[in-house]
Formats: C-alpha cells, structure tokens, sequence
C-alpha cells in the first residue's frame, strides 16, 4: 500500500458567496461555506478546491475571508482559484489560508508569472490549470488551450504548454477537458493520459464526471493523480465517500 | 510569554500550522514570530518549512533566526514540519545547501531510475498526497494515532541518516523513506500534520502536552525500515 488518489471536490465561489448552477448560468446559494468545506472533509475529501467565478474584479477580494474562514476549520489541503493575476495575488490568497494557488489565464497572458510564484512561494503551493479542447480533424489527437473559462482559443498545444508550465515550476497540473466539462459523459481519457504519461508532476483530472465509473476509469485508464468533481457532489447524487468505497472495491488505493 | 512559538521566516503558509495548533490547544497562547527574543521565551518551539531548502536556510539567517532555532531545539519541545525535518540534517541535494547539522544525514532527491510502482507505472514527483506513515518507535507523539495512518505530504526530497536510532516513522513511495525523526526534545516530519484532519490534529495535540522527554526504547513490531 502506498499513496492514495485524491478526490477532490470543487466549489465556486461568487462574489463571496459559495453557489451552484450550470454554466454561469442560474446561481443559486449553496450555503455557508464553512458548513459545505466541513461536509466534504467529514465524507472524506483529501483536497478541497474553490473557484472564483466573480466576474468583477472589484468583488473578487470576497473570496478571502471565506477562505480564512474554512482553513480556521478544516484541516485538509486547500486549493484556490479563479482570477489570480500577479504575484500579490497568489500571497494574499496563500496568508488567508490556501495551501495552493492555482493560476489559469494570466499563466497565459503572463508566462513569466507561474515562474516568479514558483520562485517565490515554491512549486508545491503552484498549480497551473489547463483547460483544453480537442484540435477537430487531427490525426493523432491533440488539444488546445483556452482561457477566460474556456472561451478564448490561444493556439497553444496543450500538452506543449504543459511540459512548459512543470519546467516553469508548476507543481500540479488541473486539467479540464472543455468538451467534457458539464456533460456528464466521463472525463477525456485520452487526454488525461496524454498528461499523465508525458509530465512528471500529479495530474487532476476535472470535467465530464457524471457517475462512479467515471472517477474509476480517470485514475485506471487515464492515470490521473486525483480527481475533480463539482455538480455530482453538490447536488449529493454522490458523497466522497460512496466514490472512495467504489474505488477501493475497484482496487484503486484511496484514503479511507 | 508565549506557550507556543512558530517560527516564522517568510517560507510558505505558516498561519495554517498555527490555526492547527490554535484549533487543538484552546487557551494557549500561539504566536507566529520571528523575533528570537519572543522565540527564546516560548515554552514550546514549532520549525516549519515550505518551498526549496536554499532559500529556506538563507532566509533564516537573513532574519538572524539560526541561533534561536539551534537553542530551541536544543532545549524545548522542538516539532519540525517539512523542510523544517529537512533542515535539521547536515546537507541537502537540493542546491547543495548546508543544513543546521542537528541531526547527521542528507537530504535526498527521488531517484526517477527509482519512480514506478510494483504495476511499473512512473510514480510523480513532487510526492503529494495522503501515504501511510509506519511508527518504528513507541513516542509521545504518536499516541492515540494507528500505525499505517494515512498523513498528507508534498515533497521532492526525504531524508537518509546512518543512524537508524533516530528514525520514529517511515513511509513508501515506492520504497521506504524517513519520515519521522525522534531524538531528545526534537520530533520532526516530513508530513503535514496540519493538514492531515484527525491525525494530524492529533499529534499537534500530543506535542502540546509533551513535557519534550523521549527515551528511546520500545520499537513497534513491524518497525524496521527494511520493511
């Protein structure tokens, strides 16, 4: 027996206010995010994610006190997200209490950023996420960046762009398949492990999870270091818990 | 005065060691310092540590703060966390830095030759994640704590001595390493335990109440490293 694959769930947070909906789209209140973060790690998540989704930068410093709030009492690993620009973002989201930071679009706009955090705060507080859309009509399968919540092609390789981000200090990789994401129709395993095999750091695997099979085959056949799921724990069609007894049953080693 | 003192030298997320042991020692004063005179007068002294060991080492002595970790750890109930247990060692691979020589051994990187599991899947590094961690040794801070309870790590190097007296736990990734360190009134790890919900919060709590005595002696029956 040896390390455990993660399951990690992933929260959004709006203005200060952690919310559920599809898509941007009919958000409504999931309620105190102390009490969801406590819910989550008392089933047993190994991480926990939150993703800013506020669309004015003038709201997004809301996401701090929640923050601080939930690390004062939940004692597992915290990974923050959504629209971290320069260093100074990742250092107050690290002192109110995340453990990781991880940076999306502005990795793109600003390479050298990932760089400077690695740096300054080092790579294990580093994640840099990939969201990624299958090249249509390529031969070999390939996949490419976007940014700004999937909306903006960037012509970059996503697996390029990956080597480039470990060798630019990122720690982690959390990579989203935009095909898969909101489908329900399980994670792009090909992807996940295009991923896993090619880099050398852990790999989440997020988008597509619509049942317990779905967790199974991202770490087994796609190889992913841990796993990423929102809509399916919010709406309690899944507990943590059930995922992990499935994946035990399934001989995938997790944390129990 | 201060029951517990954090070292702080402006390495990593030192407020979430300290929401840790604030969470389990209800009443006791915590301060995050890097004042050596504050540091000197706490009764219980916790070295954490996050990012590269060079930068960690320099910029302990950019703040003055090496002989104040050197007497606390000489004396008081000392709990390194991280590169903190990393630290406590004579040299590091990790840009060939000197440590604090409290401890002797080395820090080492994971071997990639050495990175695959018994299915011969490439094992990542950074080691991250919740691994089993097997006591070798009967020690105040593992009490109330099953052996093989799972910690959470994130790390690229572990530490290697020659002295298999010090060793109080171990874990796999794929082969044994070093993860906890006893001797005297030090007690250190590779792990996070303020990160690792109820057994993390557990051995915070026992360090607490540890009055920093330590005799080596009864070791645990599948305790040795070779395992």
């Amino acid at each position: 027996m040896s390390l455990a694959k993660r399951i990690i769930p992933c929260l959004d947070v709006n203005a200060g206010r952690v919310v559920k909906g599809v898509n941007f789209v009919g958000l409504r209140d999931a309620g105190d995010p102390v009490e969801i973060a406590r819910r989550y790690d008392e089933q047993g998540a190994d991480e926990l994610c939150f993703l800013d989704i506020t669309a004015s930068s003038d709201d997004r410093g809301l996401i701090l006190p929640i923050i601080e709030d939930v690390a004062a009492q939940v004692f597992i690993p915290l990974t923050v997200g959504g629209g971290v620009r320069e260093v100074g973002d990742v250092r107050r989201l690290l002192n109110s209490g995340a453990d990781k930071v991880s940076i999306n679009t502005a990795a793109v706009l600003n390479p050298g950023l990932v760089e400077d955090a690695a740096g300054r705060f080092g790579s294990q507080c580093i994640v840099v996420a990939i969201d990624a859309r299958r090249v249509p009509g390529s031969a070999t399968p390939q996949w490419e960046v976007y940014t700004h919540g999937g909306r903006k092609p960037t012509g970059l390789d996503a697996l390029e762009w990956g080597k480039r981000m470990q060798r630019a200090g990122a720690g982690e990789i959390l990579l989203t398949s935009m095909d898969r994401d909101g489908t329900r129709a399980g994670f792009d395993l090909a992807l996940t492990r295009a991923f896993s095999d090619t880099l050398e750091v852990p790999i989440i695997a997020s988008g597509g999870v619509g049942g317990l099979q779905d967790f199974a085959d991202g770490i087994a056949k796609g190889g992913a270091d841990a796993v990423l799921a929102a809509s399916v724990f919010h709406y309690a069609e899944l507990s943590v818990g059930q995922v992990k007894r499935f994946l035990a049953d399934n001989q995938i080693e997790v944390r129990l | 005065m201060a029951d517990i003192a954090v070292i702080d030298y402006g390495m990593g997320n030192i407020r979430s060691v300290a929401k840790a042991i604030e969470h389990v020692a209800p009443g006791k004063s915590v301060v995050v310092s890097d004042d050596p005179d504050e540091i000197g007068r706490a009764k219980r002294v916790v070295f954490p540590g996050q990012g590269a060991m060079p930068d960690c080492m320099r910029e302990l002595d950019a703040r003055g703060l090496r002989k104040a970790v050197l007497d606390a750890a000489e004396r008081k109930p000392f709990l390194g966390l991280c590169i903190g247990l990393q630290m406590h060692f004579e040299q590091s691979e990790e840009g060939d830095v000197e440590g604090l020589a409290l401890l002797p051994g080395r820090v080492l990187r994971f071997p990639a030759e050495r990175m695959f599991d018994d299915r011969h899947a490439r094992l990542k590094v950074p080691h991250m994640g919740w691994n089993e961690v097997y006591q070798t040794t009967a020690h105040p801070l593992w009490a109330g704590i099953e052996d093989g309870s799972r910690f959470y790590f994130v790390h690229s190097y572990y530490v290697e001595s020659g002295d298999q007296t010090l060793v109080a736990g171990f874990s796999r990734y794929p082969f044994a390493f070093t993860c906890a360190v006893a001797r005297n009134n030090i007690f250190a790890v590779q792990f996070h335990p303020e990160k690792s919900q109820t057994a993390g919060l557990q051995l915070l709590s026992n360090f607490v109440g540890w009055d920093g005595v330590f005799r080596p002696g009864a070791v645990h029956a599948r305790g040795a490293v070779s395992a």
